[in-house]
């Protein structure tokens, strides 16, 4: 084998890595930088994380992104569950390919067109019938839309693997269809459920420009904030925040990926056993 | 099959529909029907109202349905230039980030389908880290590398290779980089599932025949590895097509991308049924071709499994 090709691809991989990383590292680097300039070190601060605490504005944005983001996941991860059951259990039924189509359109419609979309009903809604005023909800109906895609794609895949003899036994026990699912199917596709929720729950969090359009006055979530701010030129208490994001998730991924490790190795353990 | 049997069949039957109907009508009010608006509305016109535009459907006393469907917007499309160009512009910008996406995301792809097995894992996780993170911190992260005081020209001036600062903010160059920077992780991700799949001893066979390393990945690893190809460029290139974020942070007056132009017609002009029109252009235009495409191709797929 060409020994000269591992090396290349290793330096190829470690700049990649790198540039996807100096960015964030250097965010990271200003957040505890005393100076308001970019590009002037002022020595450390932690002047603005406690500046962050005290903007009320970014705050009540977080608190309103966050409650969204957990009702639209949790929405999205019963609504997806079920379309994955669905597409996955009843091969015939009427509008099965229009459920198959709106569960893997959203995954290619481009964000804007489905903001757009979304507000002229809600527009129309509001004229027709006095109802939903734009807010909170509207913000959760949108994000359930395109979240419960999400949900019901990594859902099909591991449903579509699980074994159905648990569930047939079940049902030869005397269990009724739905008793034997839960007790049965549900604990098998829970990681997926799980995965989905989170999934949906970053997505949600994570949008500017279906909310930008679905929002109402007085409704602004965290990426909305951001981005005006943004957009106006540089704001240090932006990169405390981004810190603040960073270590959160950096910690979430760390632990998940220790709990999956010892998961695994705990089920390893447990097959050795059971072929002894 | 007697009838008692056959009564409890059609009972689970009906019951099934607890199960398809509220994801079905939950998409049906919120995902499709408003598209039935966006296509309405691309036939009305602007007016001083609320909702800022007017009745194509209208009832009169007589309850005589009135509609009154205008082409204007649609012929406003083809005359106006602007729209085209942006289209255009759009499609070479999602192109070429991701050529360039597909250039660098390949060999780290291989590079790490060629590491151990717990090295792999834990390369994934770096690669995928920076997605659960905000999308528009890490547009504004970039943002601080390349501005015009950023680390970048800070870098490059120390060391001497320029005496003035590049000017790369508010630029084309700027939009690449962002879209690249963002989008890399989509690439990569189904790149690598492919190439782990890859069976090495095609490669030892080839080499065995006596191709040099670059023909046996020409003709062995490079079609091969097609699938994860496919996937990873339309991970790049169908968000990169509809992006506002990017041109609007990083890009100058010019980048007008087809998501910008959306997004200044609806909030800028307030001209919602010629924002619908584009909507509805740009979904025919583009978005249709994808998922007839992808459609097939997963058929295609199938047919080979």
């Amino acid at each position: 084998m060409n020994e000269r090709l591992p090396t290349m691809l290793m330096s190829v991989l470690a700049i990649g890595v790198a540039l996807l990383y100096i960015p964030m590292l250097v965010m990271i680097g200003y957040s505890f930088n005393a100076s308001p300039l970019v590009g002037i070190w002022g020595g450390f601060s932690t002047h603005w994380y406690r500046e962050l605490v005290r903007n009320d504005q970014l705050i009540t944005a977080a608190w309103l992104s966050l409650r969204i983001g957990f009702v639209a996941a949790t929405a999205a991860m019963v609504l997806g569950t079920l379309a994955a059951i669905a597409l996955v259990r009843f091969k015939k039924f009427r509008g099965r390919l229009m459920l198959t189509a709106m569960v893997n359109a959203p995954l290619v419609m481009p964000e804007i067109i489905t903001g757009i979309t979304q507000l002229l009903l809600l527009i129309s809604m509001l004229h027709l019938f006095g109802w939903p005023h734009r807010g909170f909800l509207t913000i959760v109906l949108a994000h359930v839309a395109f979240c419960t895609a999400y949900v019901t794609v990594t859902v099909q895949s591991r449903l579509g693997t699980a074994d159905r003899s648990l569930e047939e036994a079940a049902m030869d026990l005397g269990s009724g269809p739905v008793r034997a699912f839960l007790d049965t199917t549900l604990p098998i596709i829970a990681p997926a459920l799980a995965s989905g929720w989170l999934l949906s729950f970053t997505l949600s969090l994570d949008d500017l420009v279906i909310s930008s359009f679905v929002s109402g006055p007085g409704a602004s979530t965290l990426p909305m904030v951001i981005f005006s701010k943004v957009k106006l030129g540089v704001s240090p208490d932006i990169n405390a925040l981004a810190t603040l994001i960073i270590a959160t998730v950096g910690a979430g991924v760390l632990i998940a990926g220790v709990l999956m490790r010892r998961a695994d190795q705990q089920r390893l353990r447990d097959l050795q056993l059971a072929a002894q | 099959m007697g009838p008692g049997v056959l009564a409890k069949f059609q009972l689970a039957r009906h019951r099934r529909w607890l199960i398809i109907a509220p994801p079905l009508l939950f998409l049906l009010v919120f995902f499709l029907i408003p598209f039935g608006f966006a296509l309405t509305i691309s036939f009305a016109q602007t007016a001083i109202r609320v909702p800022p535009y007017t009745d194509v459907f209208s009832m009169d006393a007589h309850h005589h349905l009135h509609v009154a469907a205008h082409l204007d917007n649609y012929r406003y499309l083809v005359t106006d230039k602007v729209y085209a160009l942006s289209y255009l512009y759009s499609l070479k910008t999602a192109f070429f980030s991701t050529l360039i996406c597909l250039l660098i995301g390949y060999p780290m792809a291989y590079g790490i389908s060629r590491t151990s097995r717990s090295t792999q894992s834990i390369l994934l996780l770096i690669i995928i880290l920076p997605f659960w993170t905000s999308f528009l911190l890490r547009v504004y992260a970039l943002e601080g590398i390349i501005r015009e005081n950023g680390l970048l020209n800070q870098a490059l001036l120390w060391l001497g290779l320029i005496r003035e600062p590049l000017k790369l903010m508010h630029t084309t160059t700027a939009v690449y980089l962002g879209i690249i920077y963002s989008y890399l992780p989509f690439m990569v991700l189904p790149l690598f599932a492919t190439l782990e799949k890859l069976d090495r001893t095609l490669l030892e066979a080839s080499a065995d025949l006596g191709s040099p390393p670059w023909r046996a990945f020409l003709d062995v690893t490079l079609p091969l590895s097609m699938p994860g190809v496919i996937a990873g460029s339309m991970l790049v290139f169908i968000p990169a097509i509809g992006e506002f974020v990017i041109p609007t942070l990083l890009g100058g007056a010019d980048n007008l991308m087809i998501g910008r132009v959306l997004w200044d017609e609806f909030f800028g002009n307030r001209d919602w049924p010629v924002a619908s029109a584009v909507a509805v252009a740009f979904l025919v235009l583009l978005v249709g071709p994808i998922a007839i495409y992808q459609h097939y191709h997963s058929k295609e797929l199938e047919a080979h499994a």
